[in-house]
């Protein structure tokens, strides 16, 4: 079954001369238990497609149905529940919140899901064991590295168990040692727990660990690995 | 999730100590600024309304003259029969005072005061209510023969004397030698200013003859023997002394009959309106204060849009966000209010014993002055957070 389906989906930014058109005429399938990959080079409109797949940006027009629900003509409220049901987000900045802990971080989407303290702790020490920062649970973010504040980001977005997870350059920064086992990591929840994964990467290396390559060029999609093998037999 | 929240809420306020004391600071200073301002006008109302019944209960003041657009207008003086007549013939009279005042000089060695003498009888301490702190009254033989007996008020003892006993030393009053006989009980100076110890007291017959030389009578105490009854006295004073005065029923009385209740009502009255305007003038200090915890919330809610994006993409509903901002606002306008209650408390007690007024809490006033500071915290709290709860959580978090 198609848990992500965009149709002609396009994104306008902007008025008149300083129109910038971020996404034109998308059309994408994803199916549930998918490792998709994105590429493509900068301002190609990768991050501006995984804002929309997240429900945290609506398209300009065309239709996003999500688990055959058709995401575009919900409200605030009803994406905002998609979101927290449904969807883990790695943001491309990290987006943790300041002066807060690791592990508050952690546990904030949690508390939004009404999971009581005892099971929160326990999440919250389960994932950052997942991603090496075991130590690391009480520092707030600024004493934590980019390297360290992006695993964090991570943890928060696995945290829950989603099932869409929507990652946005994970391993932008980090070193190939880290970045090897965080990919380990997400082709490991991948097969083990089913969650679907898009995730954006500059790096080839990266991209390996996907089952499916989709490349994004000025808006468009230039090369979809799934079309290209069911193309060519 | 209710305790979450607020734990978060106390985060913030501890994050942002500054800010929240500022925003604190605007409903503090609000909510102190009635509290002093009603409880400063109560206490002066209660004071001036004791003063007034000080001068003695159920009193009914009569004097010549009436008051009139260019003040008062001098009248013809009663006479010892007036005050005479109006405690034979009027129902409900418990004592008249007739009274001559003239200003002097007294002196006793080397010291000198200037002052008022007082000549009346023994019914003037009944009818004001003042009790001997020292000595005795005047004889009845002393008031008839006029002898040169004199008591004394607070202040001529303290001016005059200092430390040594009054009573039986011979003070000079305008050059008449008078025996001190009695010391009247400190009745303090009263709000509206007149030191009410400040006054020598002698049997009017010995006024009459020594000091003013002539029989007139300046002023008539009456006090009724009921509070219930002064209006009734009143009226019925006014009737004797019309007639006694030959007055026509079309024409206006040369005196004037006060009855001490009815100041004290014009007197509440007038303090009332006047607490009420300082109240508002304290209300709008309120307004002033919820503008300044307007203007600190939408600052917070604007500077923290972006948390605020990465709540609402990491699993927050709008009511979430909502409800955090509340509780925040909430608890700082409650700790706002309660310090302002407790620093309008501390001052209030402070001024009220520094300008010797009663100290006297009014609860409705306080109660008023707390919800609308929490009030206008949570409004102006809730308004731009629900603003930021509805935007797209991309432009939130793109927010600068
Ligand atoms: N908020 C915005 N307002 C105006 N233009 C925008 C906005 N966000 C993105 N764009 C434009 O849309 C285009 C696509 O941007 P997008 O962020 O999706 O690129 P990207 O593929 O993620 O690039 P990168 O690899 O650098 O992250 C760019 O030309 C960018 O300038
Ligand atoms: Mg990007």
């Amino acid at each position: 079954m198609a848990l992500i389906s965009l149709r002609n989906i396009t994104k306008v930014y902007g008025q008149g001369d300083a129109q910038v058109i971020a996404l034109d005429n998308i059309h994408m399938t994803i199916s549930d238990g998918e490792f998709v990959a994105v590429m493509g080079p900068s301002g190609s409109g990768k991050s501006t497609c995984m804002n929309i797949l997240g429900c945290l940006d609506t398209p300009t027009s065309g239709s996003y149905r999500f688990q055959d629900m058709e995401v575009t003509t919900l409200d605030q409220n009803q994406r905002a529940l998609l979101r927290r049901n449904f969807l883990g987000f790695v943001f491309q900045g990290y987006n943790l919140l300041k002066r807060t802990t690791a592990r508050e971080n952690l546990e904030l989407p949690l508390v939004y899901r009404g999971v009581p303290a005892k099971e929160r702790h326990e999440r919250a020490d389960h994932v950052l064991e997942l991603v090496g920062l075991e130590d690391r649970g009480h520092h707030t973010s600024a004493e934590l590295s980019g390297g360290q504040q992006q695993r964090v980001a991570i943890a928060r977005a696995i945290i829950t168990s989603p099932l869409l997870l929507l990652a946005d350059e994970p391993t932008g920064n980090l070193d190939s040692q880290r970045s090897l086992e965080i990919m380990n990591l997400l082709a490991r929840l991948n097969e083990e727990q089913g969650i679907t994964i898009v995730m954006v990467t500059h790096e080839a290396d990266m991209a390996e660990f996907a089952k499916r390559v989709i490349t994004f060029r000025d808006g468009h999609i230039a090369q979809d690995t799934a079309e290209a093998e069911a193309v060519a037999p | 999730m209710i305790w979450n929240t607020m734990q978060l809420a106390l985060r913030e306020i501890r994050f942002n100590l500054m800010r929240s004391i500022l925003t604190a600071l605007g409903i503090i200073i609000g909510v102190a600024a009635v509290i002093v301002i009603v409880t400063l006008g109560g206490g002066a109302t209660a004071r001036v309304t004791s003063d007034i019944s000080s001068l003695g209960r159920n009193l009914i003041i009569v004097v010549p003259g009436k008051r009139g657009p260019s003040g008062r207008e001098q009248g013809t003086p009663f006479e010892l029969q007036d005050a005479n007549a109006i405690l034979e013939e009027v129902d409900g009279v418990a004592g008249v005072a007739p009274t001559a005042t003239k200003s002097i000089t007294v002196i006793y060695g080397n010291e000198s005061w200037s002052t008022s003498i007082h000549g009346t009888n023994n019914g003037y301490m009944g009818v004001r209510e003042w009790a001997l702190a020292a000595g005795r009254a005047f004889t009845r033989g002393e008031e008839r023969s006029g002898r040169a007996v004199c008591v004394i008020g607070e202040t001529i003892r303290r001016e005059l004397f200092g430390f040594q006993n009054p009573i039986g030393a011979t003070i000079r009053a305008d050059n008449i030698p008078c025996e001190v006989i009695g010391l009247l009980e400190p009745k303090g100076t009263a709000t509206f200013g007149t030191d009410q110890d400040d006054l020598v007291v002698t049997p009017l017959r010995t006024f009459q003859r020594r000091i003013s030389g002539n029989r007139d009578i300046s002023m008539i105490f009456v006090s009724a023997a009921a509070a219930e009854m002064t209006t009734k006295v009143q009226n019925d004073i006014q009737t004797l002394l019309r007639q006694r005065r030959g007055i026509r029923d079309n024409e206006q009385e040369d005196f004037e009959v006060e009855n001490l209740q009815e100041i004290t009502k014009v007197v509440e009255s007038t303090t009332g309106v006047l607490t009420a305007l300082l109240s508002a003038v304290a209300m709008v200090s309120l307004i002033v204060g919820g503008i300044g915890i307007m203007n600190i919330m939408l600052v917070s809610v604007t500077e923290r849009t972006r948390e605020i994006g990465i709540r609402l993409a990491i699993g927050a509903l709008e009511r979430d966000v909502l409800l955090q901002f509340l509780v925040e606002a909430m608890m700082l306008s409650l700790a706002g209010g309660i310090a302002g209650i407790l620093f309008g408390l501390f001052v209030s007690f402070w001024l009220s014993e520094a300008l010797n007024l009663p100290f006297i809490l009014n609860v409705p006033i306080v109660l008023i002055a707390v919800v609308f500071s929490a009030f206008v915290g949570i409004v102006f709290g809730f308004f731009p957070a629900r603003r930021a709860a509805r935007l797209n959580p991309i432009d939130a978090l793109r927010y600068e």
